[in-house]
């Protein structure tokens, strides 16, 4: 292969991911049609279930910003060199953490009682994610392996607390009992109506917002601060580091347990943001999206956030889809988004090569 | 004589749990001697599980689903080798990434052609491998020991379980014994070598693929059209990465792998057993603490038994000529 020049930034950021992502729905389209539907109509209606209107544009940014975190989360691991496959459970965790905090704090004071919740939200996910992270260190069990199992216990865990101490008193469903009146996170549009905006009713709230602020926090730690020097050494090269005198098994674990953080606070958005109390398998796959998320986005925060939003976009629009056309099932999104992960995540160099020949031969004609 | 009872049965059902494992995990193995890391095998089992129920309630033949199965699971072993070896993309990624793919597929064909919400028909005693009676089980059921030694656990499988029995000495003999095997070992371990010696990486590594897809198509057989009798949503159920972590307990080694299956595929039946049984001073388990039995299992064995771990030099890392 002959050396690999560096495309022009808009071309390895924009029209890189652009080309994977239409032929994802190339492929996706094509099964569609085998379904019987017509995949343009298809488009049309998810385009428009995502951001037709005020609502749907709500929706995109709620299910958006469950993706920021769990996006994030592998990033982080994945910069320390370390493959965090465990979001799913992490989250779960993270949840159980939250819900148990607030319950914790009764009807004290809601303000406080969601704050006490967000930590343990964060808390409980960090510490699911120490113990791989602690076995991958010291002992060396692959990480992959133990993330995965985590996932499965985590589930298990889960479903234990909520047919059994956790359940609703007197009821069937595996869920918890409804949080305190007040302990929920202010929606976005009540928000906008203090400053004289009008804007739909819907479950996107401030959970959006401190996703933001952990995309900034993100960048700041990884790019601004010593640790995070230290954390992409030792994820670049592990035998570099250790030279330059950075305990690789401590940064190991660090990045792991903010993985975890960032995936356990996920919870906020699901529970505290919207359904105000735990819910089993409350998760739904959004820990793995968080993979392709991370990969879509180039591992940087500003990536991650604008992936996180297309798969936002995935979700909403999926729904209405599956709405619309009888043949279209959440199960069809599901593939999608796999799709979208094999082309965007693991053949992301697929267009590379070709775009690379394309960008040297308009560099030749423009020196003609 | 109830717990020898009870010991025999729960052999049994060992022995039915483990098929599938086996197989995957002799599947990853060969994949990973080869270089290619797949935590895909889920997802390769899964569809051809799909496949091989499909293709069973419509022709009705178990043997049109075998073929199906193998193919379904062949083709995503080429595409995942497109992927990592052509491509050079992120080989847990593309695992993953096929994973979810399947999961959200399968069942949205099985609705498309069945109607039946995301599963396949029942399959009827013809249309499935069914349960093999060996000569001579039923008149010696009733004999002490040896009765329920042979009636129990040698006879009564389905024709996969007996063929998995083949496969483990098929795959070490395939492994060290044959120049193919040799040069599969070492792509795994220098490709660079292999590539001096005039032989094609890529090649051996598809080779390699192909026979991991093979083996995951039976696993997948096995699991809608003998031990099931259609398929179901999820009916993987965690096996693929089971089958994963039965073979980094193996150390990638055949007969270690194997026994790791088995102690898998052992306290995957003491937990079905273990439903419901009360216990002195701890009364019953509850169920979802059983089902965690094989996850928590396999992390204490990652984290206590296993030692120093050593994969294949080379495997996840795709191979670029001129490097």
């Amino acid at each position: 292969m002959a050396a690999v020049r560096k495309l022009p930034f808009w071309a390895e950021n924009i029209l890189l991911p652009s080309l994977n992502l239409l032929a994802a729905f190339v492929v996706s389209g094509l099964v569609i049609w085998g379904l019987g539907e017509d995949p343009f109509l298809a488009l049309s209606l998810l385009v428009e279930g995502a951001f037709g209107y005020e609502e749907a544009i709500g929706y995109t940014f709620y299910y958006a910003t469950n993706f920021i975190f769990t996006g994030l989360a592998v990033s982080i691991a994945f910069h320390a060199g370390h493959f965090n496959i465990g979001g799913e459970g992490q989250a779960m965790i993270g949840g159980l953490g939250l819900t148990l905090a607030v319950f914790l704090m009764g009807d004290a004071s809601p303000f406080l009682s969601i704050l006490i919740g967000i930590i343990g939200a964060a808390v409980f996910g960090a510490a699911w994610a120490y113990i791989p992270a602690y076995l991958q260190a010291k002992r060396g069990s692959h990480i992959v392996i133990t993330t995965i199992m985590f996932n499965f216990i985590a589930s298990a865990l889960l479903a234990y607390m909520l047919v059994g101490p956790l359940q609703r008193p007197g009821g069937q469903m595996p869920e918890s009992a409804d949080f305190p009146d007040g302990v929920a996170l202010t929606h976005i549009h009540e928000l906008l109506s203090y400053i004289g905006i009008s804007f739909e009713e819907g479950p996107m709230n401030v959970s959006l917002l401190i996703a933001f602020a952990c995309a900034w926090g993100f960048w700041f730690l990884l790019w601004r601060t010593r640790f995070g020097y230290e954390l992409r050494v030792a994820g670049q090269s592990a035998d570099a580091a250790a030279f330059a005198g950075i305990s690789v098994p401590r940064m190991t674990i660090l990045a792991m347990m903010v993985s975890g953080a960032l995936a356990g606070m996920m919870g906020l958005n699901e529970l505290l943001g919207e359904q105000l109390r735990l819910l089993g398998n409350f998760t739904l796959g959004y820990g793995f999206v968080g993979i392709a998320v991370a990969f879509m986005g180039r591992n940087h925060p500003v990536g991650i956030v604008l992936a996180a939003v297309l798969f936002g976009a995935l979700y909403q629009g999926g729904a209405e889809l599956a709405f619309e056309m009888p043949s279209i099932t959440r199960d069809l999104i599901v593939m999608i988004q796999g799709l979208v992960i094999l082309f965007a995540g693991a053949m992301e160099h697929m267009f590379r090569t070709p775009l690379n020949r394309l960008f040297e031969r308009f560099a030749s004609q423009e020196a003609v | 004589m109830e717990f020898f009872a009870d010991l025999v049965l729960l052999i049994d059902s060992t022995l039915r749990i483990a098929t599938p494992l086996v197989l995957t995990a002799f599947a990853g193995l060969i994949a990973e001697r080869a270089g290619v890391v797949d935590i895909g095998l889920e997802g390769k089992m899964l569809a051809s599980a799909f496949a091989a129920a499909a293709t069973a309630a419509v022709t009705g033949s178990p043997w049109y689903a075998l073929m199906a199965g193998v193919g379904a699971a062949v083709a995503l072993g080429l595409l995942h080798g497109y992927v990592s070896i052509n491509q050079r993309g992120n080989q847990i990624v593309s695992g993953m990434a096929i994973n979810i793919a399947v999961a959200g597929a399968a069942p949205t064909l099985a609705n498309f052609i069945f109607h039946k919400g995301g599963q396949t028909p029942l399959l009827d005693e013809e249309s499935r491998f069914s349960i093999i009676t060996l000569p001579g089980a039923e008149a010696l059921a009733d004999v002490p020991l040896i009765g329920g030694l042979y009636s129990e656990i040698i006879s009564g499988h389905n024709l996969i379980t007996y063929l998995t029995v083949l496969v483990v000495p098929a795959t070490a003999w395939l492994l060290y014994k044959t120049r193919f095997g040799l040069r599969l070992r070492a792509v795994g371990e220098n490709p660079e070598a292999v590539d001096t010696a005039g032989i094609s990486v890529a090649l051996i590594r598809y080779q390699a693929l192909i026979i991991f897809g093979v083996l995951c198509g039976f696993a997948g057989t096995v699991l809608s059209t003998g031990l099931g009798a259609g398929f179901i949503r999820d009916m993987s159920a965690g096996k693929g990465y089971l089958a994963l972590a039965a073979m980094i307990f193996g150390k990638w080694k055949p007969v270690p792998t194997l026994l790791a299956c088995l102690l898998f595929g052992f306290v995957d039946a003491l937990q079905g057993r273990l439903q419901g049984v009360s216990f002195p001073l701890i009364g019953e388990i509850p169920v979802q603490f059983t089902i965690m039995l094989p996850y928590v299992l396999t992390v204490i064995i990652l984290a206590g038994f296993v030692g120093k771990i050593q994969a294949p030099r080379a495997s996840g890392i795709p191979y670029e000529k001129d490097h």
